[in-house]
């Protein structure tokens, strides 16, 4: 079987690889929206936290013989309390400037960060060995599905929708998005808003650390790994439109997939068609296709 | 300034004498201006107090002073006899103080009822109003409850910037500008509203800008001009004090 000349297989697995992307740079994404909601700072070291999760994921392996389901939950937790003494050390006297200064507070971490592992690891990737519960491949008729990446788009996706569902339907989601409009007035109302601040930050830095252990198998572990994400993701942001939880998820997901298309049919332009369609959205509308005119 | 360490006996001594509220010397500023300059303010437990004066003259600003929303703040403030002076605002609410700002900040994001349950208890010993309660009190609420908060309309938005103080046991009620820009109608419901919350011993300080609304409902009257407080009486003073309030204000 084939659609316009490709065959389907062919065009399966890409999608699947466009899916696998496009979960990274739903988590990736998700995570900044709901950072920049309500800190107003443009996490520029989300890629770098990525990284550490990666690196972390395989140092506990080598190191502390911490297997990979262990790390999944022990990973995010550590970089995610890290991410909690930047945001109390650091980050907070920031909030009242222009977004300039968190962007450019943020990209110096990020350049330290990547300085200590470049200088411990070098730049070639590190090798992590895919768990062996999720080795290997299942047939599904046409196409031999590996089973590590249907895992990675499965749990994902989970965590984008719960992170969704407990930010747009539960109590304690209706103050982060009280907190995101009007943090003043729900602090009047009595709600400790500067401590929702720092666990909101960590949480979303957790976010970046269990992208980073779920790509350790399928990515090399290297310390520029974040820097690749993270240009493509920001483009994600722009076109998805800051703000949205639901928005960053669907954009990210879509883009990796139309990535993955682009690669079939097209495949000297894949690289680059994220920030074709990132200027297009700009032109026609500049707060992204879920941002909200302000 | 007082420091946070306050001898115990001064607070339970504020306690029995029913003072509420009590501003002693603020000052207050947003950036470089210098918005309140000596304000001197006392309120009574149950008792319901209007802050009169012209735009600018400083009345939302003590509002927002009290509350912790300004920037800097010097003096004192004491709130059920607990200086509040250095406090967070979040730690000012849990003194037990709801706060209706002039812009309502009703929440786009949330439905009416999620603003209804936005803000938590902020009393141990104070239940507060029930929903059931308020929503016989407000019926357009119940009815409107799954709709976007900012969809309602300005009345109705007004009812739940209010309401939903009363559901958290705060017994010091902070009423910005409640009356402003309704119908006749709902001005109406609201002032129904003040007389039965006074009668529940709620105390209030109100700005209001419309003095039909706020003068059969208060117990006594400050006129704030340039950050002070330059003139003060009784409800029972109204009359005689008319021709002063005129040139004042231009009522």
């Amino acid at each position: 079987m084939e659609i316009f000349g490709i065959p389907w297989p062919l065009m399966l697995s890409q999608l699947l690889l466009g899916l696998v992307n496009g979960s990274f740079y739903a988590m990736m994404s998700l995570g900044l929206a709901v950072i920049f909601g309500l800190l107003n700072i443009i996490n520029f070291a989300h890629g770098a936290l990525f990284m550490m999760g990666a690196f972390f994921a395989w140092m506990g392996l080598n190191y502390f013989g911490i297997n990979y389901w262990a790390a999944l939950i022990i990973v995010p937790i550590v970089v995610g309390v890290f991410g909690i003494l930047i945001e109390r050390s650091m980050l907070r006297w920031l909030y009242k400037l222009d977004h300039l200064y968190g962007l450019l507070l943020t990209f110096g971490i990020t350049l330290l960060l990547e300085g200590v592992f470049r200088s411990f690891y070098g730049v070639s990737g590190q090798p992590y060995q895919v768990p062996a519960l999720l080795s290997g491949a299942t047939d599904v008729g046409s196409l031999m599905l590996p089973n590590y990446r249907a895992w990675v788009v499965v749990a994902s996706l989970t965590v984008c929708f719960a992170t969704w569902f407990v930010i747009e339907r539960t109590k304690i989601g209706s103050y982060l998005r009280a907190g995101t409009e009007n943090p003043k007035m729900v602090e009047a109302f009595g709600i400790n808003v500067p401590l929702m601040v720092t666990l909101t930050y960590g949480f979303g830095v957790a976010l970046a650390a269990f992208a980073g252990v779920l790509a350790a198998p399928i990515m090399q572990v290297s310390s520029l790994m974040g820097s690749n994400l993270i240009i493509v993701v920001f483009a994600v942001v722009v076109i998805g439109g800051m703000g949205s939880i639901m928005g960053s998820i669907l954009t990210g997901l879509g883009l990796g997939v139309i990535e993955g298309f682009t690669r079939v049919f097209y495949p000297e332009l894949s690289a680059t068609v994220v920030f074709i369609l990132m200027g297009v959205v700009l032109l026609i509308r500049p707060a992204g296709l879920f941002g909200k005119e302000k | 300034m007082t420091t946070a360490a306050e001898p115990k006996s001064i607070v339970e001594k504020e306690r029995k004498m029913g003072i509420a509220l009590e501003i002693r010397n603020l000052q207050a500023w947003y950036g470089e201006s210098y918005i309140l300059q000596d304000m001197n303010i006392t309120v009574n437990q149950g008792e319901v107090v209007t802050l009169l004066g012209r735009n600018g003259s400083g009345r939302t600003t003590t509002l927002r002073a009290i509350m912790g929303l300004t920037g800097a703040r010097k003096g004192s403030i004491r709130i059920g006899g607990v200086e509040s002076i250095n406090l967070p605002t979040y730690k000012i609410a849990h003194l037990g103080v709801g706060y209706c700002p002039e812009e309502r900040a009703i929440f786009s994001s949330l439905t009416t009822e999620e603003n209804l349950l936005l803000p938590p208890s902020v009393s141990k010993t104070d239940k507060g109003m029930s929903v059931k309660e308020i929503y016989d009190m407000f019926p357009n609420l119940a009815e409107r409850k799954a709709s976007q908060g900012t969809r309602l309309s300005g009345g109705e938005q007004q009812m739940l910037a209010v309401a939903r103080i009363l559901r958290t046991g705060a017994k010091l009620l902070l009423l910005d500008e409640i009356s402003e820009g309704l119908a006749p109608v709902i001005v109406q419901a609201l002032s129904r509203m003040i007389v039965t919350l006074k009668a529940k011993g709620y105390t209030i300080v109100m700005v209001e800008q419309n003095f039909r609304f706020a003068a059969p409902l208060a117990d006594r009257f400050y006129v704030v001009e340039h950050g002070q407080v330059v003139e003060t009486f009784a409800a029972s003073e109204l009359d005689s004090k008319m021709p002063v309030l005129s040139e004042l204000l231009g009522v």
